[in-house]
């Protein structure tokens, strides 16, 4: 069953025809995602032909829907058209927007986190600057390469891309019921305690791994969350101990602004409730190992 | 970024919302020209992006133009925590009678703005919100419908700005809201907010931060950037379109995936722990892609920083496979040296993922002698700490 992406999701991507969007339709038709459609407002009425499968290009994402019955978006336009394309998505009310674009103004961000709130919540985003999303087995919805993991019943919700693969890497043997890349920057659609309470009302997981970084407070409200709300084992991972304040590392959020958001402070918080905090990703995986086989 | 104070100045005027004359010197004679353009008495403020120059001496009074350039001559040069002072703002001085706060932000927590106000201006607001926390209004601000005049008012009443200040406050909220988007800003802060004598309201102080996210529609922007305080290393990796950052240590570190590298850096910094002290010399994220001429980019620019002792590449091929990655390691070698460049530091690889084994495969059979495999992330950060300890 998984979360939020399973193998009955039908998947259209914005930004199909660009470099980035057709080599990722490629890449996710190879790991089995059923892609239906593209949408590119110029090329609308045309197909594509992705080594046999020809997908057809809409004008935009309600036309789309309405003709393949697509319920997810990933979004690969350039950040200057992010915005549009995510209010366009917001707009035909389609369940799951996934935005990889990396580089959008937080303003623009704000903004259609704010719409979207005006109008209901009716889509879940996630992202910006995110991996996407991966139901392995099933569906894959972004950039997560899909063949380093297998099917399995642990859940993992992340802030960076390279270490969500990592973690699906170190644990592929165990396996994975969905994994999350929830992106780095300073505002997100979809946030760890999002994904946290999925991952606890979803039958088919049984772990959690939280990989966070340093920035903002996310980890600590999760920490509070899973006190309240998690009753599955979660364990966690955080990136950034040695960075130093002032300075953003890589991705946009990731910054220590005077004294907040140090990893120690993230690392303390989730202690404080139980959650094991590896120090290393492979620490972190033997950790989330030795729950699995205590079973 | 963080604006300098004087560039704060300059964007608030720009924007018509209401700052004391003045201008900018890097030398004495330029500080002469604007206290002769100016008149009377000035302030002279450090530009630094530290807190705490008052204390230090950074900011001082001074009549006339002889005694400006005598003052600019002290604080230019002076050290501050740490920053060494190249500009000071020289401004008319103000009647201030009473200092309030205002500013605007991002509020991560809660995906969107905050308004923080309050009446209890010129001190630390956290430190004001801690002690008296009834004197300090947040206000979450909706990023589509804005600040306009009645959403300002009712911060200002929230807030119980004096009556006689409140039009101007609300005057200064909806004009600062519109600098605070058409610029892109991340924050712009005023402490103190100041009422003179007169009741006239004045921004004395302006801290900014500008989304860099949102460069391409801001031009503008990249002459903010003060050049002078920017790492060499630095600039010439933005220059090839890289993510680095200077850091303090000896293991060079290069890696795809800012969280993966993060996290290198301090893998790399426990196990220095164990080898002499010895400490990650920068971040660099050279992205998923991983190709030859990026990992050759790469390379150039962490190999040319004379602090590095030993390099740790940290690759895990997700889109990239590893066998490409290996290809790219053995050709960007090859191409530092068609460059001229003679790489003689040692290179700790680690490479995992898609394709690993064929990966490994190719390093070894380019058996190039500075190149040592190990293929777990712990291990190899050990080794590549334990080279560096020995390179001293």
């Amino acid at each position: 069953m998984a979360i939020w992406l399973t193998k009955d999701s039908k998947v259209i991507v914005q930004g199909m025809t660009g470099s980035e969007g057709s080599k990722h339709t490629r890449r996710m038709l190879a790991a089995g995602t059923n892609v239906v459609g593209g949408v590119n407002p110029r090329k609308a009425g045309t197909t594509v032909d992705f080594g046999g499968t020809e997908l057809p290009v809409f004008a935009n994402v309600a036309d789309a829907m309405k003709e393949t019955g697509a319920d997810v978006t990933v979004i690969f336009v350039p950040p200057q058209f992010t915005k549009g394309a995510v209010i366009e998505a917001i707009d035909a009310a389609i369940p799951l927007a996934v935005v990889i674009t990396e580089g959008v103004p937080v303003h623009d961000t704000a903004a259609f986190w704010a719409y979207n709130v005006a109008q209901g919540e009716r889509t879940r985003i996630i992202g910006p600057n995110c991996p996407g999303i991966a139901s392995p087995g099933a569906s894959n919805a972004g950039i997560i390469p899909a063949d380093i993991t297998g099917t399995g019943r642990i859940g993992l919700v992340s802030k960076s891309g390279t270490l969500t693969y990592q973690m699906m890497y170190e644990l592929r043997d165990i396996g994975f019921s969905t994994c999350v890349g929830i992106g780095g920057d300073p505002i997100i659609g979809t946030t760890h305690i999002d994904a946290l309470a999925a991952f606890e009302a979803d039958p088919e997981t049984d772990a959690i791994v939280m990989i966070g970084e340093i920035g903002g407070d996310a980890e600590e409200r999760a920490a509070e969350f899973i006190k309240a709300n998690v009753t599955k084992p979660v364990v966690g991972y955080i990136a950034g101990f040695t960075a130093p304040p002032g300075k953003t590392m890589g991705h946009a959020g990731a910054i220590i602004s005077g004294s907040a958001g140090t990893a120690d402070a993230k690392k303390a918080a989730l202690e404080a409730v139980g959650v094991k905090v590896g120090k290393t990703p492979t620490e972190t995986a033997k950790l989330m190992r030795e729950i699995m086989s205590a079973g | 970024m963080d604006l300098y104070e004087y560039q704060g100045r300059d964007l608030f005027e720009r924007h018509g919302l209401p700052v004391l004359a003045g201008g900018v010197a890097t030398t004495p004679e330029e500080a002469r020209a604007i206290a002769e353009r100016l008149g009377g008495r000035v302030v002279v403020k450090a530009q630094v992006k530290v807190g705490g120059r008052g204390k230090a001496g950074g900011v001082k009074l001074a009549e006339g133009a002889e005694e400006t350039v005598a003052r600019a001559t002290d604080i230019l040069g002076m050290d501050i925590k740490g920053h060494t002072v190249h500009k000071v703002m020289i401004t008319v001085t103000a009647d201030v009678a009473e200092e309030y706060y205002f500013s605007y932000l991002l509020d991560r927590a809660n995906r969107t703005f905050l308004c923080i106000a309050s009446v209890a201006g010129g001190m630390d607001i956290e430190q004001v919100a801690a002690e008296t926390p009834e004197k300090v209004v947040k206000a979450p601000i909706d990023a589509n419908t804005g600040v306009d005049e009645a959403t300002a008012r009712e911060i200002v009443t929230a807030a119980g700005f004096p009556a006689e200040v409140a039009d101007q406050v609300v005057e200064v909220a909806v004009g600062l809201w519109k600098a605070f988007v058409a610029e892109d800003a991340t924050l712009v802060e005023v402490n103190p907010l100041a009422k003179t004598g007169e009741g006239k309201l004045l921004l004395l102080d302006a801290k900014v931060t500008l989304d860099e996210n949102a460069a391409f529609r801001h031009p503008d922007h990249e002459a903010l950037v003060d050049q002078a305080a920017v790492d060499p290393l630095e600039q010439a990796a933005k220059e090839k379109d890289l993510n680095y950052v200077k850091l303090d240590g000896e293991v060079g570190i290069i890696g795809n995936g800012a969280g993966l590298v993060m996290s290198t850096l301090d893998v790399v910094a426990y196990a220095g722990e164990r080898h002499g002290g010895v400490k990650p010399a920068n971040f660099l994220d050279i992205g998923g892609g991983a190709s030859a001429a990026v990992m050759a980019n790469g390379l150039e620019i962490v190999l040319s920083d004379p602090s590095v002792r030993s390099v740790f590449v940290n690759v895990f091929g997700g889109i990239t496979a590893c066998d490409e990655v290996a290809n790219g390691i053995v050709q960007a070698l090859a191409l530092l040296e068609q460059r001229g460049e003679k790489v003689t530091k040692p290179l700790v690889v680690r490479l995992d993922g898609n394709n690993a084994e064929a990966g490994r495969a190719i390093l070894d059979g380019a058996n190039n002698p500075l190149v040592q495999r190990v293929d777990t992330m712990d291990g190899a950060a050990e080794r590549a700490a334990e080279l560096a300890a020995a390179g001293v």
